[in-house]
């Protein structure tokens, strides 16, 4: 539970909302729309001007009261855009500065998690930027927190690192019973880690919500920025086909896609990210075609963005689920879609993510 | 090889300069750090009047001693009635009178490292639970210790050198506040003892040689120790 205000210079930071107490809630904005001094101002690196900040039952800020507990005793993980490893320390000694004795049994499990068993006895300077965000990582969990706050920990890295440190991050969201709250400005990395989206522009929540449910918003398209073309969509692995390296899921309702082999077992779950440029529309299902992926669906709203003349954004509901589709104006109208109407819809490109 | 007056000269100026180091370490680190981390009102006087025995002639600075320390000064009538302290005319005046000189230089060789320790990383000690005082010893101090390694002997020379305030507020009492250059002083001005006076020169330059190797070899391992953590 978040209330808070603060002034700094001419840039005015006003917060209001209440976040998930599991999950990973990310705080999504450009950078200078407040979202780091939001996470701050929570880790108790800053004072708010007034304001009320709570966790579960426990008050961590309440001006009126003239509550404000100090950062070391808040109990919170913050993991920080530079790693900030303690140099004259060992991997090993960083690890186990603000190790609680509580958690010194689950050292080995969190060092296997993160894939840092090699690097204990090294020191920070020499490693790289992904293992040293990984030590990171693995220092805050150590505390025991209540609740992580990661600041960008993907910023600066290079492709195949970044991708590397996101499947970690994806995997402890995953494993450890921790909520997680993340900033970042990158679609790419949110649409595949976030559960609970809050958009922040110049200082102000403008909205928060689910992700998948944001990410529906006609409205918010703007301020989603690069998030404009995804939706959020779950499926299960139902089987996999060696002969064609192909892996077949089932959706919520039953219908099938098929997505390149995915090295994982049977009934597990993922996450799907579908971008709504790659959603074609056809009003019967086409034959002879090489698009694997049709899914029956129902056209639930048409809406038009205000900066393109020429697109029109289509909702479509897949049994629960929702799928976005975007097509030019002149197809919209040549084809005659209307809400309620039953459609094919055809997809070009699935990116998944093993998040449950 | 050496007579016992050089010995006794030796052994009064390393304790003389050992204490002043001594004696200064504690409050020269807080000063540094007060300068370092804080902004407050005077702290541009507070910084001149540090630099003050850097500039002014040391006689200076040992008058000064003598009307504040002295039996008859403020601060040392209260030092003789309260704990019987006499300290002018005494090692111990010499041991003041040399750390007074030696610390600016401490004070500026901490607070140039202690401004490089990034305090971000002193944000992230206490997200990791640790309080004030935890992150400063464990953090800010460890980090710092080249240029602390580099005060302490650059003070230590300071303090061992040091002769107008000294013999201004300890005075020149052979076997009591009679170091090194102060017996090279006492020989140079009785005739005869040309012979003597460069021995103590030469035994001067040797003492001063081997603490600024002691002082290079302890920088560059404190170096090499933190390059080779930055791979």
């Amino acid at each position: 539970m978040l209330d808070v205000d603060k002034r700094l210079g001419d840039f005015t930071l006003k917060a209001s909302m209440t976040l998930p107490a599991n999950g990973v809630s990310a705080l999504f904005g450009v950078s200078g729309s407040g979202k780091t001094s939001l996470l701050r101002l929570i880790a108790g690196l800053d004072d708010p001007d007034a304001g009320v900040i709570r966790i579960g039952t426990q008050t961590l800020v309440d001006s009126r009261r003239g509550i404000c507990v100090p950062a070391h005793r808040r109990h919170l993980g913050v993991v920080f855009q530079e790693a900030r490893l303690f140099p004259h320390y060992r991997v090993r000694g960083n690890l186990s500065y603000g190790m609680r004795p509580a958690a010194r049994a689950r050292f080995d499990s969190i060092v296997e998690l993160l894939g840092i068993e090699a690097l204990l006895d090294r020191f920070p300077g020499t490693l790289s930027g992904g293992e040293a965000r990984r030590v990171a990582i693995g220092r805050a969990l150590l505390t025991e927190p209540r609740l992580l706050l990661m600041d960008e920990p993907l910023t600066g890295l290079d492709g195949a690192r970044k991708q590397e440190l996101m499947d970690y991050i994806v995997r402890l969201a995953r494993d450890i019973d921790i909520p997680i709250v993340y900033v970042s400005h990158d679609p790419d990395e949110l649409a595949a880690i976030a559960d609970y989206l809050v958009l922040m522009e110049h200082g102000r929540v403008i909205d928060h919500g689910r992700l998948d449910q944001l990410l529906m918003r006609f409205e918010l398209t703007e301020y989603l920025g690069g998030f404009d073309a995804v939706s959020v969509v779950t499926a299960t692995i139902v089987a996999h086909d060696d002969d064609y390296a192909l892996t077949q899921l089932s959706l919520a309702d039953g219908q099938r896609l098929i997505l390149p082999i995915v090295n994982e077992p049977v009934g597990t779950p993922l996450r799907l990210r579908i971008p709504a440029r790659d959603v074609a529309l056809a009003l019967s299902p086409p034959e002879h075609i090489s698009y694997r992926n049709k899914l029956d669906a129902v056209i639930e709203r048409v809406g038009t963005l205000d900066r393109r003349r020429s697109a029109v954004e289509v909702s479509l509901r897949i049994g629960s689920q929702v799928l976005r589709a975007r097509l030019t104006r002149k197809s919209h109208d040549e084809m005659g879609l209307k809400e309620g109407m039953p459609v094919v819809a055809l997809l070009r490109s699935v990116a998944f993510d093993t998040r449950r | 090889m050496l007579s016992e007056v050089e010995w006794q000269a030796i052994a009064i100026s390393l304790k003389v300069a050992g204490s002043a180091v001594g004696w200064i370490m504690l409050p020269g680190v807080a000063i540094a750090w007060l300068l370092a981390r804080h902004e407050f009102r005077g702290k541009t006087l507070l910084d001149s009047l540090l630099h003050l025995p850097l500039v002014l002639p040391p006689v200076v600075v040992g008058y000064l001693l003598l009307i504040s320390l002295g039996r008859q000064g403020w601060l040392g009538q209260w030092l003789d009635s309260l704990f019987g302290i006499t300290l002018p005319f005494t090692w111990q005046g010499a041991a003041i009178a040399g750390g007074v000189m030696a610390f600016p230089l401490l004070v500026q060789a901490v607070r140039l490292s202690l401004e490089a320790v990034d305090p971000k990383l002193e944000a992230a000690a206490s997200t990791l639970g640790a309080g004030r005082w935890r992150v400063f010893f464990t953090v800010t101090l460890p980090l710092t210790v080249p240029g602390l390694l580099t005060g302490t002997v650059l003070a230590f020379a300071r303090a061992l050198s040091e002769f107008g305030a000294t013999i201004t507020f300890a005075s020149n009492i052979p076997g009591q506040t009679r170091t090194l250059p102060l017996a090279l002083y006492t020989l140079i001005q009785s005739p005869g003892k040309e012979a003597a006076a460069a021995r103590l020169c030469v035994i001067s330059i040797v003492i001063a040689m081997l603490s600024l190797v002691i002082s290079q070899w302890l920088s560059r391992h404190a170096r090499r120790r933190l390059r080779e953590r930055d791979g």
